[in-house]
């Protein structure tokens, strides 16, 4: 689902941000993503997302070589991956409803489906009774959990979150990591960015450490073994 | 990797939004595939997209109803301008219509010529295919005329005879009035032995079109002008819009939307300003022309005439109409193309 082949990325004014990363997430897994600010995972997360290209080295999401994508062809491509940003990046100016609504519209869905798909996805989150309020009368964690509905409304087979539980205290923290591990449990690669090493230890899945833009080995990793399943 | 939908606690009724769909025993890259709508559901899609959007930016621009009314408003003036020249130069134009017909010439005849002589020229002209009519004025009728209206008769008579010669007004019939077919006739007359003078009473008329012609480049001109004005207008308005409607530009592009979705709502915008624009130059107009019809037909019976001032005809509304939304379109689709390529999430 996820695999970077020798990965750099170097940005004008400050030297290289990866180097030489080579990583391999299988479909259905989950695991953690970890290291001190500037150590790469938010660069990480934004070549998986598009947002930023590599420099060097080949991103493969989904099947889709990224050094070989058009530009025509990255909303597409952004549809099939889940992201759940820091700041949420909700629409104010819109419902909850709407907003979660968003990717559906984009995709075109029918009404109807829409409808459905929305309260599902508002349901499994816990904020259905809150759909037609503003996002901004939401607290944090609320807000969070509105960006994580909506990142999965269309049902992506990969979601990718950056720092989802770093502004919220312990107990959500803890609340909306074990979301994921729903969302991961019912088949849906993810991938997590964060510092909190007592939360993702605790989860008991893969982390991937990152310093100064270089992967660490991982203790309980088996390289070797994905290039097999691959 | 089996799927584990079924492990999931009981008390979550509704099915997993996340993932039915994704089977891990696929081989990746064909889940991967790019999600495409199918053709006809594409097309389906694509109307109701344009619905959406064309319904979305209707909102948007009666959601700030002050600013909205003054571009609007801006763009009608813009458009009235040269639609109100339009229908001036019509009037004129339906004036002047009717004094083609009027077209006379004057013959002067040479001094001396008596009485009996010039009843011959009259029978002689009243015999020709091309003249209509021709009416006689002797020195004496035109000495009264003269004496009655210009105010000079206390000049009159210090002469000891009548000065004025004997003028015949000749009307060629409608088909010899014609500008290509007057200048012959006027030709022959002078020729006429009796004729002093021939003087075609329409070189003014003449210059008054020619006034005109000038009048409708001129008017070409400005609404080229004002079109472009009308561009500029809409494109700042759609570049203004697309400033501060950058964040929610980002999250759309962060999840997925086209650039094509992302400006249909704007270019559906410029189209409603432009059309709007039209209606709101339609109304200019009109009321122009509402407020200035009561003094033309005062004016007019002073003519004794029952000319009416002709308003903005269908024609030319479906022209500013259509002109309006198409410059309202243009200009929103510069300012899309320049301005919504910057906006990349970062």
């Amino acid at each position: 689902m996820i695999h970077f082949e020798n990965v750099g990325k170097r940005y004008d004014e400050g030297g290289e941000a990866l180097s030489g990363i080579n990583l391999q997430i299988d479909a259905g897994n989950m695991a953690f993503l970890t290291g001190h600010s500037g150590a790469g995972k938010s660069t990480m997360l934004k070549l998986i997302g598009l947002i930023e290209r590599a420099s060097y080295g080949q991103v493969i999401i989904n099947g889709k070589n990224f050094s070989k994508l058009g530009r025509r062809h990255i909303p597409y491509v952004r549809r099939d991956i889940g992201i759940i940003f820091q700041n949420h990046k909700l629409l104010n100016d819109r419902t909850v409803f709407d907003n979660v609504a968003l990717p559906l519209v984009i995709a075109g869905e029918p009404h109807r489906d829409i409808q459905r798909r929305v309260r599902a996805s508002l349901d499994k989150v816990g904020l259905l009774d809150k759909e037609r309020v503003s996002p901004l009368s939401l607290s944090g964690g609320e807000q969070q959990r509105v960006g994580i509905a909506r990142a999965v409304v269309n049902k992506p087979p990969l979601l990718v979150a950056d720092e989802p539980t770093g502004n919220l205290d312990p107990q959500l923290s803890a609340e909306i990591m074990n979301l994921f591990a729903e969302f991961n449990q019912v088949g849906v690669t993810v991938l997590i960015a964060s510092h909190d090493i007592d939360l993702i230890t605790r989860m008991g899945k893969r982390v991937l450490v990152l310093e100064k833009g270089r992967l660490l080995d991982e203790p309980g990793a088996t390289p070797d073994q994905a290039e097999v399943l691959q | 990797m089996a799927r584990q939908a079924t492990r999931r606690s009981p008390r979550r009724s509704v099915r997993s939004t996340a993932t039915s769909s994704v089977s891990s025993s696929e081989p990746s890259a064909t889940r991967g595939a790019v999600r495409r709508p199918r053709a006809k559901g594409w097309f389906r899609g694509y109307f109701k997209g344009h619905f959406q959007a064309l319904f979305l930016s209707l909102g948007r621009v009666s959601r700030h109803p002050l600013s909205s009314l003054m571009t609007i408003a801006v763009i009608g003036i813009a458009l009235a301008l040269p639609a109100g020249l339009h229908v001036a130069l019509k009037n004129v134009q339906g004036v002047s219509e009717g004094w083609e017909d009027a077209v006379q010439i004057s013959l002067f005849l040479q001094k001396g010529i008596e009485a009996a002589e010039a009843e011959r020229v009259v029978e002689q002209l009243g015999q020709m295919q091309a003249v209509d009519e021709v009416i006689h004025i002797t020195p004496q009728q035109a000495l009264a005329e003269f004496r009655q209206y210009s105010g000079f008769g206390g000049a009159l008579d210090v002469l000891d005879d009548n000065p004025m010669p004997s003028v015949l007004l000749v009307r060629p019939t409608a088909a010899a009035s014609e500008p290509l077919m007057i200048e012959p006739l006027l030709q022959q007359l002078r020729g006429l032995p009796a004729v002093e003078m021939a003087q075609l009473d329409m070189e003014w008329l003449k210059r008054l079109y020619a006034i005109m012609a000038i009048g409708e480049r001129g008017v070409l001109v400005l609404a080229a002008l004002l079109a472009l004005a009308v561009l500029l207008i809409v494109g700042n308005t759609i570049r203004l819009a697309i400033q501060n409607r950058r964040d929610e530009i980002e999250v759309q592009k962060l999840i997925g939307a086209t650039d094509a979705f992302i400006q249909r709502p704007f270019l559906y915008s410029g189209l409603w300003h432009g059309v709007l624009g039209a209606v709101m130059a339609w109304l200019l107009v009109t009321l122009s022309l509402w407020l200035l019809a009561g003094p033309v037909q005062r004016l007019s019976l002073l003519y004794n005439s029952n000319f009416q001032l002709g308003t903005l005809e269908p024609l030319a509304t479906l022209v500013v109409v259509t002109a309006g939304g198409l410059l309202g379109l243009l200009g929103a689709w510069l300012a899309v193309g320049r301005h919504l390529r910057d906006i990349e999430p970062t």
